[in-house]
């Protein structure tokens, strides 16, 4: 039980990085591989912050700011001008920000390890006879509450409302005056908003490094394939499941044991795409028609 | 009698020019540096050669066909792998207490110049292999699928370290010029390496200007135009996957052979990002660009860390930044990379109005239909 | 001074050049039908007008120039385009397609507005765009076109896939408009007749350029016409 509850803990930080991905998608048909790298990159700004001695909410708060600024910012000046390229120079710009950002992280704040103090307590608690770990439950608890906050921006808010529009069709948005531009970069902007949740979550168990959210990234695209490219609760659905599931293989299963988990997840995303390519909740599947 | 335009005489001059060049680099280095730095140099353009071979491989899979692969330090690794464990052969191997599975064809331990084409066919065959599910996806999911495999790749070999030597790798016994002949260890290597980016080139250059090629093209340019046209395209395509991966293979059975030590960190994802980062700024769609690829592999870490006129010493980030920065520059400015931005140069020069520069066709990352 | 005016209007989609040189007028308050074949270039006109296509030439509207504008900016100048295929929004429901009409921000008085003319909207509010029958999509589009109150109402194949009856009540609805609060209409219809029943002037397209003008009087009584679009 203890396992799952660590599973689902892990799996949130994998659902939001994986809406990051499903959102950025939705909205301009492009799987941004260096989502990763972007959250890394913020969640550095995070450590900087508080190694400046500011504590860890309001850095968590200023790095917000920062990570949605940022994400409007790649998308205005990086995807934008290759918007309407064929799939394969999109991706290879995600690429080339994915390497670029590795190493600028590297270089900036330095290739050593740093601590991530968690802003929960490392005690446990116990709850009827099962151990369960409070970072565990704040991990949980804040992508959640992060996640249904998105979810209520779209579903009642007139700026989310227009921005389902646009992931519907651009097209049909320009001829009703909506300026697209500003919400696709709007878009890029809160889902790096999402990265930048993740990596925080994600750095006190992991210990910060550039190559932080690699890993994570990894999960998080299967995690996006098995609830369905273009699903936000597929995404939400599909990083909760696999947290849970792959962290009771690792467990439980003595041949894949704390190594293999990497592949064992790796191995459902390909089965997924070959299997079925739309996912658990999505309809579309993942290439540009 | 077909005539020949000056212009393909002149790329033929040019790549012969360029072979003849390769052949003496070598004694151009003995004759011009001390003999420590002419042997580093040889050592440098020996990886070159090296990786041309494995981005040969890449530009046909990706350049030519249009399948994205993000998996082929994975194949590059896995020819590596079996050079080891054929050289050394059982015995060899028992010294370092590896014992891999009866079922496993590993003989007495073989020369290593040999395992260069047993490595290339086993990886080719696993290419075609891998070619099969692959035909199911397309575009960015197999980007996905190929990245799956180059981050399972040195888990994997880490894992099953009953004969791979797990993290610890395989070292190989050290090189040495076969048959006795009268040449340095050093040289021996640069033009096994040559050669055999020679024979590669030359197997890519028939494949690419004859039927083969020629599928491959349409597939990229457009599947379903080609394939109502009559192209076999699961056919084309899986067997871009097997020469793609048997090249890689081959390289991976050189380096092994070059720094006579396989270890899983060696091929990391990160290598196959680079590796695609590299033949897409060298030029898609040119056998040439490749070669610009692997200069850029080889030399631009060492030049963006020490720039030669600038007196910092950047950090060991610093390649990292350039070759990201300049994969979206490449993408935003110059789709048809090095070879691309040559090309266009060369129009310019030539005063083609024909043949506007700005045209954003089919096929913006390929300059070029006849793959020189 | 018209309200839109095209002179020597272009247009192209890629290579393939679509309009050799269209020029029209629709002057405020009026309604003005475009006819033509299948490919004339009816559509491609009206698309010119929002610049979704390539386009050379000048396109002026109420004094301001529109060439080379985004679709955005002519939408926001007071242009309604109400593309062929309706171009709504599948996965919203109903009450948010209208919305997004007025860029998310539907006043309560245009939405009374609105459900005055198209009663059946608020029983279906939450239903989803795509669940619609072909006739309650083309009157939720025309519905959710009028409520960012345009000065031009571009229709492109409203009767298309329509039945008679529907395709009445959408054109009543429309003249409706016209007659009661001035609204100016340009038509895109393949079938002429009930075009030029709305319609106060009329142009036909044939390859890309206007072959015939004049009021929808002297169109009906054109032989040529009438031979080719009218069926007698």
């Amino acid at each position: 039980m203890q396992q799952v509850v660590s599973g689902l803990a892990q799996g949130s930080i994998y659902a939001s990085l994986a809406l990051a991905l499903v959102l950025i998608y939705r909205a301009t048909d492009v799987l941004n591989f260096a989502q990763g790298e972007m959250a890394t990159f913020t969640t550095y700004v995070a450590w900087s912050l508080m190694d400046n001695g500011l504590s860890f909410w309001p850095a968590f708060a200023v790095t917000l700011v920062v990570a949605f600024v940022g994400g409007a910012a790649v998308e205005r000046v990086l995807i934008r001008p290759v918007e309407h390229r064929p799939e394969i120079v999109i991706v290879i710009v995600t690429i080339g920000l994915l390497i670029a950002l590795n190493g600028l992280t590297g270089w900036i704040w330095g290739p050593e390890v740093k601590a991530f103090d968690s802003p929960f307590p490392l005690r446990t608690i116990d709850v009827a006879g099962v151990v369960i770990s409070l970072q565990d439950l704040g991990v949980l608890a804040v992508c959640l509450i992060t996640v249904a906050l998105l979810w209520a921006f779209f579903r009642f808010t007139t700026l989310g409302l227009v921005m389902r529009a646009v992931a519907n069709s651009q097209d049909s948005s320009r001829l009703l005056g909506v300026r697209v531009g500003w919400m696709l970069a709007l878009g890029w902007g809160l889902a790096a908003v999402l990265g930048a949740v993740a990596g925080m979550m994600a750095a006190p168990a992991l210990t910060l490094d550039p190559n932080l959210m690699l890993v994570v990234l990894i999960y998080s695209f299967a995690a996006a394939v098995l609830g369905g490219i273009d699903s936000p609760v597929g995404a939400v659905v599909g990083g909760l499941v696999l947290g849970v599931v792959i962290n009771l293989l690792g467990t439980y299963v003595d041949f894949i044991g704390g190594e293999l988990r990497l592949p064992a997840a790796l191995t459902v995303l390909l089965l997924v795409l070959l299997i079925r390519p739309q996912g658990l909740f999505g309809h579309r599947v993942v290439t540009r028609v | 009698m077909p005539k020949i335009a000056p212009l393909t005489v002149l790329k033929y001059v040019s790549v012969l020019a360029l072979a003849v060049f390769i052949a003496f680099l070598p004694q151009i280095f003995d004759a011009r540096l001390d003999a420590a730095s002419a042997e580093f140099r040889v050592g440098q353009f020996t990886l070159v050669g090296i990786w041309f071979v494995a981005l040969l491989g890449l530009n046909l899979l990706t350049g030519y066909n249009g399948q994205i692969s993000l998996g082929h330090g994975a194949f590059v690794g896995l020819g590596a792998y079996v050079a080891a464990l054929l050289s050394l052969g059982r015995p060899g191997l028992e010294l370092y207490m590896l014992d891999p599975p009866s079922w496993m064809p590993i003989g007495d331990g073989m020369r290593p110049v040999f395992t260069i084409p047993i490595a290339a066919l086993v990886t080719g065959v696993i290419g075609l292999l891998f070619g099969f599910p692959a035909l199911r996806l397309g575009g960015v999911s197999l980007a996905l699928a190929t990245l799956a495999v180059a981050v399972s790749f040195p888990i994997i070999m880490k894992r099953f370290d009953e004969f791979t030597g797990g993290g610890g790798g395989i070292n190989l016994n050290l090189p040495t010029t076969p048959f006795g002949w009268d040449i340095s260890t050093r040289h021996w290597l640069y033009y096994e390496a040559w050669v055999t980016a020679g024979i590669v080139f030359l197997i890519a250059w028939l494949l690419v200007r004859g039927r083969v090629g020629r599928a491959w093209r349409s597939i990229r340019d457009g599947e379903v135009a080609a394939v109502s046209s009559g192209v076999n395209s699961a056919l084309y395509k899986t067997l871009a996957f097997g020469v793609s991966s048997a090249f890689a293979g081959a390289a991976g059975a050189l380096l092994a052979i070059e720094v006579a030590y396989v270890n899983p960190d060696t091929f990391p994802v990160a290598l196959s990002i680079l590796l695609l980062a590299s033949v897409v700024i060298g030029g898609l769609g040119s056998l040439i660009g490749a070669l610009f690829g692997s200069l850029l592999y080889v030399f631009l870490p060492i030049y963006s860390q020490n720039p030669p006129l600038v007196s910092w010493d950047f950090s060991n980030q610093a390649p990292a930044v350039v070759f990201g920065a300049f994969l979206i520059v490449i993408m935003l400015l110059l789709p048809g990379g090095v070879v691309g931005g040559l090309r266009r140069l060369g129009f310019f020069l030539r005063g083609l109005g024909a043949r506007r520069p700005r045209a954003q066709t089919a096929e913006p990352l390929t300059s070029g239909t006849d793959g020189d | 001074m018209p309200l839109l005016e095209l002179r020597d209007v272009r247009a192209r989609y890629g290579p393939i050049r679509a309009l050799h040189g269209v020029s029209l007028t629709v002057d405020e308050g009026d309604v003005v039908a475009l006819l033509g074949a299948n490919g004339a270039g009816k559509t491609t006109t009206l698309r010119s007008v929002s610049n979704m296509v390539r386009t050379n030439g000048e396109i002026v509207f109420d004094g301001r120039r529109l060439t080379r504008r985004s679709p955005e900016f002519v939408a926001r100048q007071g242009i309604a385009h109400v593309p062929e295929g309706r171009g709504l929004f599948p996965e919203l429901s109903v009450w948010e397609n209208l919305r997004m009409g007025a860029r998310g921000r539907l006043a309560s008085k245009e939405a009374e507005r609105v459900i005055e003319a198209f009663p059946w909207i608020e029983r279906r509010r939450d239903q989803h765009a795509a669940t619609l029958s072909g006739g309650e999509q083309q009157m939720l589009a025309l519905a959710r076109a009028l409520a960012s109150k345009p000065r031009l109402l571009m229709l492109d194949e409203p009767s298309l896939g329509l039945a008679p009856t529907v395709v009445r009540e959408l054109f009543g609805i429309v003249r409706r408009l016209n007659e009661e609060e001035g609204l100016t209409v340009l038509v895109v219809e393949q079938n002429a007749t009930i075009a030029l029943g709305l319609a106060s002037r009329a142009y036909v397209l044939e390859v890309g350029k206007v072959a015939v003008e004049g009021t929808s009087d002297e169109l009906e009584r054109h032989e040529a016409v009438r031979k080719s679009y009218l069926g007698y």
